[in-house]
């Protein structure tokens, strides 16, 4: 089978950041003093469990970022035509839950469908009653006898699967490594990832033969539209701090350094900015990209792409409004820092501004970037989910947890209700958040030493 | 101090400018008055003549920011800028949409915004201070890590969920208030009470576990070992030392809010079917009404500056050190 790849803006953005992290990983490696934190995270329970969680939302959304086009078996003049659709690597993996589509609404695990329809039995009579599901446990021949024993088998099964081959890596990793044995975060990191393969073991078990989170209004299924709501998330929690960064970094150390008439200025714009409520700014912001790509719909050739654009829209927006925060911490410690003594030898044996800058002012503010790009990880994920139940957040055909939130919010009302879709979107939502807010303070209390506490961040 | 604060307000001019210009660009360089008028008149009617008409009566029919025809201070007075923005120095903030005055709008749902807003903050402040000073007393217990692991998990968990999941078990499945509405006089009490308790609840997490660090700094300080020294409880130590000491950073972060609590919440107004600012705020950006959304920017910009000035204030009157100059 043949393929496109594609590349969206926000792919290559998230493999620009793989590959800094990658390279400043390389880099602190070899600095002992820049080490020194991270063997403080290394050594924290907390941090190393929940930065196992985090990696795991942070192989979904990867995969999720391979994208390429299908091509369709006809041709037309000898050239090879794709499918309108773009696919996402994590999409051939869970191929099953994306194709698996039910008529409308199926609650967790069942069997039946949500909603009664009339069926003609195999004698011609009319039935009103609930239909079988096309795939949830179409293999049951009788749901009412078989269903629960068949549920327990394929969840042990799963859960069995999936500790074992945790065991297994776990012994390969401390035969390659055997300095893990001892490390003392080890013991807990085990546990939570055998608690999580057990879980995942029985959800992917499960998940070939069920609905493990049930469908939604459309019958899709629950679990795969909140795996793929992950990228989304993810992307805007760092693609925007990409963007936030050099406006941060570059304004707040030049107005603390420089003084005079450039803080003035800055000092203004960022007043400005920061006086103007966030969301309506964002609101304003967003509507106006919305009025340009509406006019413009000839720029894109699928609609992924225009989703896309605006995702990057909504990061580029949310950055712009978001660097005040930062830039006014990293004044403050800038103004203290240029009073210190190796800056004023520095400046003593005239050195230019620019190195002292790159070489001695960047470096001693950066624990404060780190802490600050950690710490609004998880306050961009939730503001997400508000922007798109605003209508101002990402693309109504974009998978996020704000959209199923949004579209999910009146099905509270349904007689029976159905609790599903929301239910897994909160929840997802929660582990993410909660996995990125104990990692931050895990983070902040290892490079604390010089942060000043009494700042607000 | 008067000529302090005087020179703070005047610095809130080019400020507001800043902001006005802002907006103006993000609505008019994008969304050109003919956009406008096109999207205003529908499909169906658009004609060359139909859109200068609209742009005539709504007074979109001149330049932008500089009209070169005219003569002398009118080369800038006789713009859209200065008539749709400038106007709003003097509060005047013109007309929506639907065509009622947006002056009239923001008095009446001031009201409604207050009664939810107001409650909120004063018993949200009450209520975390409180966790805050409990935490602190009980610090390094099994009772302050149970209360700061419990603040974490309440802070990651969204806003959203806490307005959905209050209303459906306390509203649909008690069926203590009513889901959403507002009413006049006493009765009104029903509807406001449960958007008062979940934007107190909803705030719990982040706040009172930024009290307790507040807190904690202050206890590790020498003062309090003296307060110590001399005998006092460790109650007295929290409330009579730490506690007033501690109102610097608490004030920083409080006093700001305050003057926009006029412009309410968005979500709760929303959810809860509160006809308030927030409410109004986001009806305007769904209709994408620019008249409104330009006037609530403003509105809001003025009420931080406010918000910047009496932080200034508050302080020289909780530390009688701080001299404003």
């Amino acid at each position: 089978m043949s393929f496109l790849p594609v590349m969206l803006w926000t792919d290559a953005l998230v493999f620009l950041l793989i590959a800094t992290a990658i390279a400043s990983a390389w880099w602190v490696r070899r600095q002992p003093h820049l080490l020194l934190p991270w063997r403080r995270v290394a050594q924290s329970r907390v941090g190393m469990v929940s930065l196992l969680v985090l990696s795991l939302f942070v192989l979904v959304g990867v995969l999720d970022s391979l994208h390429y086009r299908v091509a369709l078996p006809e041709k037309s003049n000898g050239q090879t035509v794709y499918a309108p659709e773009v696919l996402s690597a994590f999409d051939y993996l869970a191929d099953g839950l994306r194709t698996h589509t039910e008529k409308t609404y199926s609650a967790p695990l069942a069997v039946y469908l949500y909603a009664k329809e009339s069926m003609e039995m195999a004698d011609g009579k009319v039935v009103r009653d609930y239909p079988r599901l096309k795939y949830g446990g179409a293999q049951l021949a009788d749901p009412q006898r078989d269903w629960l024993g068949d549920v327990t088998g394929r969840a042990l099964t799963g859960a069995a699967a999936g500790l074992l081959a945790v065991l297994l890596l776990a012994g390969a990793v401390v035969k390659v490594v055997p300095a893990a044995k001892k490390s003392k975060p080890m013991f807990a990191v085990l546990v939570t990832a055998l608690l999580i393969a057990a879980v995942l073991g029985a959800v992917a078990d499960l998940a070939t033969a069920y609905h493990v989170l049930g469908t939604d209004k459309v019958g899709q299924d629950v679990l795969y539209l909140s795996l793929k709501s992950i990228r989304t998330g993810l992307v805007i929690g760092t693609v925007t701090t990409l963007v936030m960064l050099p406006f941060a970094l570059l304004l707040g150390v030049a107005a603390g350094y420089f003084r005079g008439w450039v803080d003035d200025v800055i000092q203004y714009v960022y007043t400005v900015l920061s006086s103007i409520p966030s969301v309506l700014l964002i609101a304003a912001a967003v509507l106006m990209v919305q009025v340009v790509i509406g006019m413009h719909a000839d720029w894109f050739d699928t609609a992924a792409k225009r989703a896309d654009v605006r995702l990057l829209a909504l990061c580029l927006i949310l950055g712009v409004t978001s660097w005040t925060g930062l830039c006014r911490l990293l004044r403050g410690e800038t103004l203290k820092l240029r009073e210190m003594e190796y800056i004023q030898a520095a400046q003593a044996f005239g050195v230019s501004s620019f190195r002292i800058l790159m070489r001695h002012i960047v470096p001693n503010v950066m624990h404060i970037v780190l802490i600050s790009v950690v710490m609004d990880f998880s306050a961009l994920v939730l503001a997400e989910a508000v922007l798109s139940y605003v209508g101002v957040g990402v693309d109504p055909t974009t998978n996020s947890f704000g959209n199923m939130i949004n579209s999910a919010r009146l099905e509270m009302a349904r007689e029976p209700m159905v609790w599903w879709s929301l239910a897994s979107a909160f929840g997802f939502m929660l582990l993410l958040v909660l996995a990125a807010n104990l990692f931050a303070d895990v983070l902040r209390d290892a490079f604390d030493s010089r942060l000043n506490r009494t700042e607000n961040s | 101090m008067i000529a302090y604060l005087i020179r703070r307000m005047l610095y809130a001019i080019p400020v507001l400018i800043g902001v006005n210009l802002l907006t103006f660009a993000l609505f008019f360089v994008v969304n050109t008055p003919d956009d406008m008028a096109r999207v205003q008149l529908g499909i169906k009617r658009v004609t060359p003549e139909a859109i200068e008409q609209w742009k005539q009566r709504h007074g979109y029919d001149k330049p932008l920011l500089y009209n070169a025809r005219a003569a002398g201070m009118d080369r800038f007075t006789d713009t859209i800028f200065f008539d749709k923005s400038a106007s709003m120095f003097v509060f005047d903030f013109g007309y929506s949409d639907d065509g009622r005055s947006i002056s009239r709008e923001i008095v009446t749902r001031m009201g409604p915004s207050l009664s939810i807003a107001l409650p909120t903050f004063l018993i949200g402040l009450v209520s975390y201070v409180t966790f805050a000073l409990l935490m602190t007393l009980f610090r390094a217990t099994a009772l302050d890590i149970v209360g700061v692991t419990l603040c974490v998990v309440l802070m990651s968990i969204s806003g959203l969920f806490y307005i959905i999941g209050g209303q459906f078990l306390v509203s649909k499945l008690w069926h203590w208030v009513p889901i959403s509405g507002y009413g006049g006089g006493f009765d009104n009490f029903r509807f406001v009470l449960l958007p008062i308790v979940i934007g107190v609840a909803s705030g719990i997490g982040a706040s009172s576990r930024w009290y307790r660090t507040i807190f904690l700094e202050e206890i590790g300080k020498d003062y309090v070992r003296t307060a110590r020294a001399k005998g006092v409880s460790e109650l007295g130590v929290l409330f009579r030392h730490v506690l007033k000491n501690a109102m610097i950073p608490i004030l920083t972060g409080v006093v700001v809010v305050i003057p926009l609590l006029f412009m309410g919440s968005l979500l709760t107004e929303s959810f809860f079917g509160i006809p308030g600012l927030g409410s109004y705020t986001i009806d305007a950006i769904n209709a994408q009404d620019f008249s409104v959304v330009r006037a609530m920017v403003f509105l809001g910009s003025v009420l931080y500056i406010a918000g910047l000035i009496l932080t200034d204030i508050s302080y020289t009157l909780v530390d009688p050190r701080v001299r404003l100059s």
